[in-house]
């Protein structure tokens, strides 16, 4: 049995009220005011589509050892590199072995439900096990446009793999045009669309019930033997025509999470598909369909060990967890539409040496440290000679990965002085459970929240942006636990 | 055994510059103010300097790398010039070369300077000098006050200090430099601040604020060092000062990557300051020590210092500050009583330097009463450089 052996999703914390967005810009187009319901989820200055389809990951592992993963297929059309793998990053972040098989997805909003089918496919054809699926996007409207209002920033993120499945992949069906809705050339920082009069009419209406059928037909089903039916699709009332028609009941339709995400782009279906499965019964069928340039249409069953997550947050855990962001100039800041002064000191050139990067990239892309073997203390960053004082062992060192760890605050500073898009910069000295300590900067919080002794959990994250190369650093941030 | 080199050394001559925003100088003229004064002082002709130790930390924006600066400013005629950098005990550093070659019989007399030109940047605070290596990728993106700010974080903690209470003791710290530095020409910032003022000035790294940050400044500060006997003949009618110790110590990583440390004073400190009593045969430092320039980068190292000192007992210091033990005229021991980094910046290869120039003038009894020290008998100086988990720090003693 192929399948789904474990799913979780991330959905930055950070929400703004449309209607904030609406007051700020809607003086471009006042019709927006159509669509400046609910709340649209924004990841943070130190996020992207990297970011979050690594907390997507870390959430699907439910136990699953990272040794254990078999690769990475990371789905997006906001990749932070053209050329340098994108899906190699996040294996790195999650301290994977190298004999991984690694691929990016990219060039349409299906690109999300192609990685799972190739996931899917690739597993059965035993090339491959337990295959890590991530969908992540985070794109940009131009400041006043409708796309401003809807898009979202979220994630997903599924191990297929041929045991302990929770949910069966039983086939998919796919239809494929050159079909120009959105559209981005390859420098374009902003979306771009046809009229959505077309889009709804041409696009969702015909496309999406083509895909039910063609799946339906295929594995001889009828749309009333599924539990749930996902498709995206933006216009709400576009929503309720094409529930009708496609005949479904009221009960089969998943929430689009329009209303406290957004439009996620690549993500769309899959945090769709992995909210679903929250609410599975063993033996639920799923039609999952995505769009964009064509569809895909996926069908699994839930077994009877759905509901066997075990630490999963997933997408409503991540859903609970939010803050307002009430500055639409904080916004635009983060996503760098509106350049801000950082003061002379920011000039400062962070330069990327990636011979240096390469030799240290456990350390910086997987936060592994090592642990002495003679006296069993963890020190990060890597040692060669033991730092504790009474062993010093010369070269005694093991690997070992601090990233799922935790660790509480030794103490804290929030920072003015220090250059950064969201002062002030927090961070302070963190001591790891288990042993171990350095001195990170925090996210997820500010600086009130901080205390000594707050337990802490670690989020890969942007270190810094390099405008003058375009070269985005990650690294590993302290994040305070919740409170589960 | 080794000896230590307690009164091996005899301080001949001193100079300082002002210390302050040198917008018309450069480093090499500060080089020139320093040692021309410091020439004056020490009564000898140019031709009886057999080394030198030029001390500067920055030299992207300072006066350049290696000893080239110093000899090329002063065309010392081809004497061996030796430049040490050791972040802010720089100064020290460029003096104990100086002490370690007189003391070892190498040289007779020696000069040490150390300059620093930091008023090129363009922005407050130190320079953020562009780093490459691994401190990029995996270091987090913290200034000075925000390392050391952490260190208020963390002695709240420790000793259940209310941080209001602390941000007080803070204060005084600083409000007592700024009284200090109020009386001396040679101090950058001048002016008096009231507690008022410290305590409700902008925040510049939770919880410390602008008068809990040294300032940044231009300036330079020599010595010459000889043997006493040499001292004795050329200082007839003078009282000799005489260095009773030097020590430094230098993070392990312990405190870094080992668990133990708990982020409330330093490490370094403590051990240094025990070597340096021993080395001077100090017993009692809180009762002995006359007077201190510790580096007082920011108001809270100056506190959690007094403890790494043993000035004050542990989690005690905070009170001490309070109640004015050291202020100038507080009953105490004095600290900071020129004023301190806190009025006169810290131009980091000149800051040890300085400080030895405070305490040697103030044993000579050189300052006029309102800011004398009365008899003097033992001055410490402190210098810290790097962040609290990773340092290097300097103890210095000197006396008559």
């Amino acid at each position: 049995m192929i399948g789904i052996r474990s799913y979780g999703g991330y959905v930055p914390r950070n929400r703004m009220k449309r209607k904030k967005v609406f007051e700020a810009m809607g003086w471009v187009n006042a019709g927006n005011i159509s669509l400046a319901g609910g709340e649209k989820s924004v990841a943070s200055y130190d996020e992207d589509s990297i970011t979050m389809a690594v907390a997507a990951a870390i959430d699907s592992l439910n136990g699953i050892a990272r040794s254990d993963l078999g690769g990475v297929y990371f789905a997006s059309t906001t990749l932070p590199f053209k050329e340098r793998q994108n899906a190699g990053i996040i294996a790195g972040a999650l301290a994977m072995d190298e004999a991984a098989r690694t691929v990016d997805f990219t060039g349409s909003l299906k690109s999300g439900t192609s990685a799972l089918i190739s996931a899917c496919e690739a597993v059965g054809a035993k090339g491959t096990n337990n295959l890590m699926v991530c969908a992540s996007d985070c794109r940009l409207g131009k400041p006043g446009s409708s796309q401003e209002m809807i898009f979202g920033d979220a994630a997903a993120a599924f191990v297929v793999s041929d045991q302990d499945v929770m949910a069966e992949y039983k086939g998919s069906f796919s239809l494929s045009h050159d079909f120009v809705d959105h559209m981005r050339g390859s420098d374009a920082q902003f979306d771009r669309q046809w009229e959505d009069r077309w889009i709804r009419d041409v696009g969702f209406d015909q496309f999406i019930p083509r895909a039910a059928d063609g799946l339906l037909k295929k594995f001889d089903l009828k749309m009333q033997d599924f539990a749930k039916v996902i498709y995206p699709c933006y216009y709400p009332a576009e929503r309720r025509n094409l529930d009708k028609i496609l005949k479904m009941a009221p009960e089969q339709a998943q929430d689009p999470l329009m209303e406290s995400i957004g439009e996620m782009g690549t993500g769309q279906p899959l945090v769709m598909l992995a909210r679903a499965l929250e609410d599975a019964k063993p033996g639920d069928k799923i039609l999952v369909i995505s769009y964009g340039s064509g569809c895909d249409a996926l069908y699994f069953e839930a077994t009877d060990r759905i509901g066997n997550l075990k630490k999963a947050r997933g997408i409503s855990g991540f859903l609970a967890n939010k803050v307002e962001l009430d500055n639409f100039e904080k916004y635009l800041a983060w996503r760098r539409i509106l350049p801000i002064d950082m003061g002379l000191r920011s000039e400062q050139d962070n330069w990327s040496q990636w011979s240096l990067i390469w030799r240290n990239r456990k350390a910086i892309l997987g936060l592994v440290g090592t642990r002495c073997k003679a006296c069993g203390t963890p020190q990060y960053p890597p040692q060669r000679v033991c730092v504790n004082p009474q062993c010093l062992a010369v070269r005694q060192m093991e690997e070992y990965c601090f990233s799922d760890k935790t660790g509480k605050v030794m103490s804290f500073t929030g920072d003015n002085l220090a250059a950064s898009i969201n002062p002030p910069l927090v961070y302070g000295q963190v001591g790891f459970d288990g042993g171990g300590k350095y001195m990170f900067e925090f996210t997820g919080c500010n600086l009130e929240q901080v205390r000594v002794g707050m337990p802490v959990s670690f989020s890969f994250r942007i270190k810094f942006y390099d405008q003058r190369r375009d070269i985005t650093a990650y690294f590993w941030k302290a994040i305070p636990m919740e409170e589960v | 055994m080794a000896g230590g080199i307690r009164d091996k050394v005899a301080i001949l001559g001193m100079g300082c510059t002002k210390f302050g925003e040198r917008w018309d100088v450069s480093g090499e003229d500060l080089i020139v103010e320093s040692f021309t004064e410091c020439m004056e002082d020490a009564g000898i002709d140019r031709k009886d300097i057999q080394a030198c130790w030029l001390g500067s930390n920055m030299p992207q924006i300072s006066v350049g790398s290696s000893a080239l600066p110093l000899s090329l400013t002063l065309h010392t005629p081809f004497l061996p010039v030796t430049r040490v950098e050791n972040m802010c005990a720089t100064g020290t550093e460029a003096f104990r070369g100086a002490c370690y070659a007189v003391a070892s019989g190498a040289y007779d007399i020696c000069l040490a300077l150390g300059v620093e030109k930091l008023k090129d940047t363009g922005y407050g605070g130190l320079p953020n000098l562009n780093v490459g290596g691994s401190l990029i990728s995996i270091g987090a993106n913290a200034t000075p006050p925000g390392q050391f700010a952490q260190l208020a974080s963390a002695y709240a903690a420790k000793y259940n200090v209310p941080m209001k209470t602390l941000k007080e003791a803070i204060a005084h710290v600083s409000w007592k430099s700024h009284e200090n530095g109020s009386m001396n020409p040679r101090a950058h910032l001048r002016r008096k601040v009231s507690m008022e003022q410290i305590i409700n000035a902008p925040l510049i790294a939770y919880p410390l604020g602008l008068f809990d940050c040294c300032g940044v400044s231009d300036g330079s500060a020599a010595a010459i060092v000889t043997t006493p006997e040499i001292a004795k003949s050329i200082k007839r009618n003078q009282d000799l000062v005489k260095v009773k110790a030097l020590q430094i110590a230098v993070s392990s990583g312990e405190e870094a990557f080992y668990t133990e440390w708990d982020g409330a004073h330093f490490m370094t400190a403590a051990r240094a300051a025990k070597a340096a009593y021993e080395e001077a045969g100090i017993k009692n430092p809180r009762e002995e020590v006359s007077m201190m320039e510790v580096h007082d980068c920011f108001s809270i190292t100056e506190l959690v210092t007094m403890e790494d000192l043993q000035i004050s007992p542990r989690g005690k210091a905070w009170e001490d500050a309070l109640n004015g033990f050291f202020d100038l005229k507080g009953g105490g021991v004095p600290c900071q009583v020129d004023g301190g980094l806190k009025c006169f910046g810290h131009p980091i290869g000149a800051s040890g330097l300085r400080m030895l120039f405070e305490m040697y003038s103030q044993l000579l009894g050189r300052w006029p009463e309102e800011r004398q020290v009365p008899n003097p008998r033992f001055g410490l100086t402190h210098n810290l450089g790097g962040t609290p988990a990773t340092n290097v720090c300097s103890v210095a003693i000197v006396g008559l």
